[in-house]
């Protein structure tokens, strides 16, 4: 198949930065959308333009490392439901369709190199609470410390989380609330995680204003781009569970 | 560890905290708004109805009661503009560079207009303020109660103050908008506060649509008829026959006090 891209390309940091249209010719259909990048990356080196290949980030390739990104038209890891850019397959295209490939874009995610964007703010969001504070010895005996099944069941939800920030892609505030509130839930469900609970929740709600993440509207845009399809239940949860922290924080310890 | 001022500081300053202020201040608004509607809505049931509830609002414990109201409307108010124009202008800062290629997946349209229709309420607020609260305009000012002349008419003046076709379709546009502001406003509360999951996003949704139309009839049922003149100011009829009619009907509605002088006017109107 044949298509036309409308890439954005930025040389650094501090460029200005635009789209670039290039003609993606004899795609096979069976390729996935990063192989029909790598087609067309020979291509460009191929050529006698000079031009530098389109810089993308990836690593796994099978939608559990959260490297890849890209805005597919619009959409964070496309209009695609439950997947992620390295999912996708280029049969979801009709020849001669023109697709539009842009980085995330949020203050808080500057972009490097053309389609490569810095997202070490959500790093810093884990290193501030998401964390458990324990001796990591052997693993304990599975049985030895019950949990009720609904709650290991949210947990396990909410730690689906790959860390990709589709959900601030996708905010129309690039906000990352539901990053946290999947990172936050993930711990403070589990017995592990409830004694620093009030902690956590305030130091990463703190660090995620500081990072410079827009606020929650709740239009729900984050939940229909995840890739993992954390639900915004967890956003809810991360108010309740700031509410409750900041009145402690202020009336009793 | 913190003191409670410091406390209340990091609260305002952060993200959710100021969501927080965003939920509570609208849900004491919408709250507001659903006992305005209802009062409001006497209209239908005749002027020393609305009036006589006019004059309960304005003497609820010795005059101090309708002050309360206002000022805790106004501080609600003014927070709630306070923490949503400051939440507005970080989030467009959060998002300074825009797609070449935007795309919208679910966020509803009145969910994309909240500061728009916000600002525009807040224009209509002021002057609605301005136009039967104050009163500047000295015609709907100085209207006595035909059957009560120490007291204001509002029943009248409702009715005089919708009769340009202006102020009703003003009212419509503004309605309109405050309804497209609560349809997402009101499932909003839910979440900001905690209270929204999978299991409840259904019934939330529900509610808050029906409470959003209940409004907007509620409100806008008045300037309509008033315009439409499917209510019309009987009292100030010219002639005797209809206004003793209304006399007549009214002293149903009329507490103790009120029948007195109904009598009196009766009396006066038959003559
Ligand atoms: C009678 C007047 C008003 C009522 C009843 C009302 C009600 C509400 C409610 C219930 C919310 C949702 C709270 C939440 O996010 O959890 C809200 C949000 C908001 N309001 Fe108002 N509001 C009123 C006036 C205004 C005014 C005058 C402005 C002017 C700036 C405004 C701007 C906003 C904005 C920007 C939001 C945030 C939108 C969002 O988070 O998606 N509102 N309002
Ligand atoms: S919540 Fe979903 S979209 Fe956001 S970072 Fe985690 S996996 Fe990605
Ligand atoms: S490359 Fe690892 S999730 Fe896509």
């Amino acid at each position: 198949m044949n298509l036309t891209l409308k890439v954005w390309r930025q040389a650094h940091a501090d460029d200005r930065g635009s789209i670039s249209t290039y003609e993606a010719k004899d795609i096979p259909e069976e390729a996935s959308f990063l192989e029909m990048l790598d087609i067309v990356n020979e291509q460009i080196l191929e050529g006698d333009s000079g031009e530098e290949p389109i810089h993308f980030d990836h690593d796994c390739r099978e939608g559990i490392c959260g490297m890849c990104s890209l805005n597919i038209n619009g959409v964070p890891h496309s209009k695609e439901q439950g997947i992620t850019t390295c999912q996708v397959h280029m049969r979801k295209f009709r020849d001669g369709d023109t697709i539009w490939i842009e980085p995330f874009r949020a203050k808080a995610f500057p972009v490097v190199k053309d389609l490569i964007t810095d997202r070490t703010a959500f790093d810093r969001i884990i290193a501030a609470g998401g964390f458990i504070d324990v001796r990591t010895g052997s693993a304990v005996d599975a049985n030895s410390l019950p949990i009720p099944k609904e709650e290991a069941d949210s947990s396990f939800d909410a730690a689906a989380c790959i860390g990709c920030g589709a959900c601030v892609a996708a905010c129309k505030n690039a906000s990352a609330m539901l990053f946290v509130g999947a990172k936050a839930a993930h711990l403070n469900l589990l017995p592990q995680g409830e004694p620093e609970k009030d902690r956590r929740v305030l130091s990463m709600v703190r660090q995620m204003d500081a990072e410079g993440f827009g606020n929650c509207t709740n239009q729900y845009e984050c939940e229909a781009v995840c890739p993992k399809e954390i639900s915004a239940d967890v956003i809810a949860k991360l108010n309740r569970d700031y509410a409750k922290a900041a009145v402690k924080e202020a009336v009793a310890t | 560890m913190n003191s409670p001022g410091k406390s209340l500081c990091l609260f305002w300053n952060s993200s959710i905290g100021k969501k927080i202020v965003v939920a509570v201040t609208g849900l004491l608004l919408v709250g507001f708004l659903l006992g305005h509607m209802a009062g409001n809505l006497l209209l239908f049931a005749g002027r020393d109805a609305l009036n006589d509830y006019a004059e309960f609002l304005h003497h609820m414990l010795h005059g101090a009661g309708i002050w309360v109201a206002r000022i805790g409307l106004l501080v609600a108010l003014i927070l709630h503009v306070m923490s949503t124009i400051s939440l507005t202008l970080h989030n467009r800062a959060a998002r300074k560079e825009k797609y070449e290629h935007e795309a919208t997946v679910q966020a509803s349209k009145s969910s994309r207009i909240m500061a728009i229709s916000g600002l525009i309420i807040l224009a209509f607020v002021i002057f609605h303020i301005l136009h039967f609260t104050v009163r500047i305009d000295p015609e709907l000012a100085n209207m006595p109660d035909p059957n009560e002349p120490g007291r204001h008419d509002v029943y009248g003046m409702v009715l005089k103050g919708f009769e340009g076709p202006f102020v009703p379709a003003f009212y419509f546009i503004a309605i309109t908008l405050l309804c497209s502001h609560l349809s997402h406003g009101i499932a909003s509360i839910f979440q900001t506060l905690g209270l929204r999951s999978r299991k409840t996003e259904g019934s939330i949704k529900a509610l808050s649509w029906l409470v959003t139309a209940l409004l907007w009839v509620g409100f806008l049922i008045i300037p309509m008829s008033a315009y439409f003149k499917l209510v019309s100011d009987k009292g100030h009829a010219s002639t005797g026959l209809i206004q003793q009619g209304t006399v007549a009907d009214s002293t149903g509605y009329s507490p103790g006090l009120n029948r007195v002088q109904s009598a009196i006017q009766q009396g006066t109107v038959a003559e």
